[in-house]
């Protein structure tokens, strides 16, 4: 009995102090990543604003904005000019008092770094949402679901097929079927928007067997299931061009990988005991690989936030990744500061889920919390 | 007992590396592929300078005697079409009667030239230069066909230099009721041509003949007939007449020298700076590793974007940022996951010992050794920057002055070279692009293969 509890009592004293040291690591890759948000977002802002280079622009056209609305209004017209003037002088001042443009661009970026840290997005400046919602959280909204279907579809399709495909690879390596997959690899050098451009040649102008591009038929389906399958046929050609460009050097990298670690002196021992190849495959090769994949399962999640530009331009796709190049287009700050920042947020939440989940699997991260 | 003792001894890492690299057919091709587009790279730098291919991508007048978008010959001819090339007739090869009057000279320049295509030209247009002091010329010009018919052109006063676009005459073409450019050179449309059925190419000698009235003594005009055809050269033409061979040949060594000095300054750069951090330790280490978490956060072709649309876009901004954020990627890492166990390897124990200094261990023993490794990694990357430089100029931040790949495929796409049929279009640059990416990936995976020790026995 007495024994019992001292194993107990000793049993967890070590789940305190493992506890312990996992709080200090935690707590420590926290702090770490806060302030590589922070130093990540403000640099954004720096860049975003050209240095408060922006600001000249912005009072310029405030400038002439005000000058243009007195004089096109006809009851000003009356009005002797020293007059008017005052009262441009006094629209200026308005403006610039709201956007508080007299004081130094430095004050002004740390007040947008503490906005933009408590995710308070603020007001675009010229883009509104479809909805016409001048709210930057409006406006990303509104364009994400478009780019998780897009790149959720492609990325999720790429990352099965290839890891499965991977495996099947590596148990026959040498085979012509592998062969071919190294020898298609290189493919994977252009982008997929290059991909798209060819895509949309061949089946979309030469035979037209899907649309050049957009999201849903002009107007869209009443119906739901033909809205849906309109979208279908929309999405098939963005998701093969996206498939095409990264499903060969995608099997190449997990193929080698699985390969590199179907050769470690323990896999041997198995195969030497005799084991059957489905047990070493499970137990042995992707046990002690899981958390890389997981690594790049969730990095590609994160990755999906940001979507791509050029893809979405050339199939002309109302997602994030155009909504930045029109927003970067307008100069409009608060949203290019606003996606960035949602995305610098996600990917660090990413890196301390996984930094946590590591600490939690990895019993060598554990013991360096303790380590003098 | 350095790096050149190594280096010489026969079975050195590099030389053993190659060796094996020759068994490779990919590489061989990569190398062959790479060999080309370095040989017109070369041949576009000598036989076209930099200044000239600025001044001819700018166009304007330098390409007024190029069609609009013209497609290749070679093309035209493969798929077993006679489309006609541009033709030109210039008054110095004209047959000229002169007869003189009291005050007054008519003069008779007669344009011949034959015409045997199955296509009509695209377009039709007169240029005429006079020299007078007072009193403009007067010009009356006639159409014969090959047939004897005659179609008068009007008549009109002519200044020093003018240009009379025949093919956007509104009168001709009401009384042809056809374009000129192929009413001119149409059958007879007498027997009935259904509507939406194309006319027929009339074959032959064709004259376009101008009467010219001279007020002043001793004056003269030069003219040039010039029926744009509708193919041209071996890249065809873009909507502003520009020949899209200067781009395509220009655009080779602006991507291939983006692509190397982006993949060197960024490879070599980092694997110096992540030397140093593992030898150094200490805060220059956390420094250098905390400056890599930040930048991993910052995307980087929307920083690229915001450059390009705030600042400039030439391409050596781009360049320069494009290596900036490179420098500290996520290969930081990996190299230094590398160079840890090498810091602690007996032979920089023994370069220590002869009072070598932190730089020299850095420069001359740790980053050789890994050097290796970085080559794959090095020629790999050579097509990611490639692509990266066309993706901008796809979005519209090309350098605006220089020809490349990726603004061929930027002006293709916003004059929707696709939905007008225009494949050669976006076929020729892209093509190109491919086989760059082509080219050094077979290459850089043939020596990923080599001088990677983890795969050399897979």
């Amino acid at each position: 009995m007495m024994l019992e509890t001292g194993a107990d009592l000793n049993r967890d004293r070590a789940w305190m102090r493992d506890l312990r040291r996992l709080a200090l690591f935690v707590g420590k890759r926290l702090v770490a990543l806060v302030v590589t948000v922070l130093v990540g977002v403000y640099l954004t802002i720096l860049i975003a604003n050209m240095g408060g280079k922006v600001d000249e622009l912005r009072l310029v056209q405030i400038k002439t904005a005000a000058a243009e609305q007195i004089r096109a209004d006809p009851a000003f017209h009356d009005l002797p000019s020293a007059e008017r003037e005052a009262l441009m002088q006094a629209q200026v001042q308005l403006e610039v008092d709201r956007l508080r443009l007299d004081e130094p661009f430095i004050w002004r970026s740390f007040d947008y770094l503490y906005q933009a840290m408590r995710l308070d997005l603020g007001r675009a400046e010229e883009m509104h949402s479809d909805a016409g919602s001048r709210q930057v959280y409006n406006i990303i909204v509104e364009r994400l679901p478009a780019t998780l279907l897009l790149f959720g579809t492609a990325n999720l399709l790429v990352f099965f097929v290839s890891v499965y495909a991977a495996l099947g690879l590596s148990r026959r390596y040498g085979s012509k079927l592998d062969r071919a997959v190294i020898g298609l690899a290189p493919t994977s050098a252009a982008p997929a928007w290059f991909y798209g451009i060819f895509l949309i040649l061949l089946l979309a102008f030469v035979v037209p067997l899907f649309p050049a591009g957009g999201m849903v038929a002009v107007p869209p389906p009443d119906d739901p299931w033909a809205y849906a399958a309109s979208v279908l046929k929309h999405l098939a050609l963005p998701v093969t061009a996206m498939f095409v460009a990264q499903i060969f050097i995608s099997i190449y990298s997990w193929r080698t990988f699985f390969l590199i670690h179907a050769s470690e002196d323990y896999v041997e021992m198995a195969r030497a005991k005799g084991l059957p190849d489905r047990l070493i495959e499970q137990r042995y090769i992707l046990r002690p690989t899981l958390s890389p994949i997981v690594t790049s399962f969730l990095l590609m999640l994160i990755g999906l936030w940001s979507g791509a530009i050029i893809l979405e331009q050339v199939f002309n796709w109302p997602g994030l990744g155009t909504l930045l190049f029109e927003a970067i287009g307008h100069r409009d700050t608060p949203v290019i500061i606003g996606s960035v920042v949602i995305f610098a947020y996600l990917l660090a939440a990413t890196v301390f889920l996984l930094d946590f989940i590591y600490a939690v699997l990895d019993p060598r991260v554990r013991i360096e919390g303790g380590r003098q | 007992m350095s790096q050149n003792g190594r280096e010489r001894s026969p079975m050195s890492p590099w030389r053993e590396g190659f060796r094996r690299l020759r068994r490779y057919p990919s590489a061989l091709v990569g190398v062959l592929i790479i060999a080309g587009l370095v040989g017109t790279a070369l041949y576009a730098v000598l036989a076209m300078p930099y200044s000239e291919a600025q001044k001819l991508w700018r166009g304007g007048e330098v390409w007024y005697d190029l069609p609009v978008n013209a497609s290749p010959v070679w093309l035209d001819r493969l798929t077993g079409g006679q489309a006609p090339p541009t033709l030109k007739v210039s008054s110095r090869d004209a047959v000229t009667t002169t007869r003189e009057f009291e005050n007054v000279t008519i003069q008779q320049l007669i344009l011949p030239f034959d015409f045997y295509y199955q296509q009509f030209p695209s377009e039709l247009n007169l240029f005429l230069e006079a020299d007078f002091t007072q009193r403009q010329p007067f010009v009356r010009l006639a159409w014969h066909t090959p047939d004897g018919l005659e179609i008068p052109l009007g008549a009109r006063r002519i200044g020093a230099a003018e240009r009379i676009s025949i093919s956007q005459d509104q009168i001709l073409t009401r009384r042809l009721g056809l374009p000129p450019q192929i009413g001119l050179f149409a059958q007879d449309q007498s027997s009935g041509v259904a509507p939406g059925q194309s006319p027929a190419v009339r074959q032959g000698s064709y004259q376009l003949v101008l009467e010219t009235v001279h007020f002043e003594p001793d004056t003269e005009i030069r003219a040039e007939l010039v029926a744009y055809g509708r193919v041209h050269g071996l890249a065809g033409t873009d909507h502003q007449r520009r020949d899209l061979l200067v781009a395509l040949l220009w655009g080779t060594p602006v991507a291939l020298a983006f692509g190397l000095i982006a993949a060197v300054g960024t490879t070599v750069t980092t694997l110096v700076i992540a030397a140093a951090g593992v030898w150094y330790r200490g805060w220059l280490d956390a420094a250098i590793q905390r400056l890599t978490e930040v930048n991993i956060i910052l995307p980087l072709l929307p920083i690229l974007v915001m450059v390009g649309t705030l600042y400039s876009t030439s391409i050596w901004l781009m360049l320069g940022v494009v290596v900036a954020l490179g420098i500290f990627s996520a290969g930081i890492k990996m190299y230094r996951a590398m160079l840890l166990p090498i810091r602690e390897a007996p032979y920089i124990e023994a370069a220590r010992a002869y009072g070598a200094g932190g730089g020299r261990i850095v420069l001359r023993y740790m980053v050789p050794r890994v050097l290796p490794v970085l080559i794959p990694t090095f020629v790999t990357l050579i097509p990611t920057y490639v692509f990266l430089e066309a993706s901008l100029a796809v979005l519209g931040l090309g350098d605006p002055v220089l020809p490349t790949w990726g603004k061929v495929l930027h002006d293709a796409q916003t004059q929707s070279a696709l939905y007008h049929g225009f494949y050669y279009w976006v076929v020729g640059p892209a093509l190109l692009l491919m086989l760059t990416g082509l080219g050094f990936a077979m290459l850089g995976f043939a020596l990923d293969r080599v001088f990677n020790p983890r795969l050399r026995n897979l």
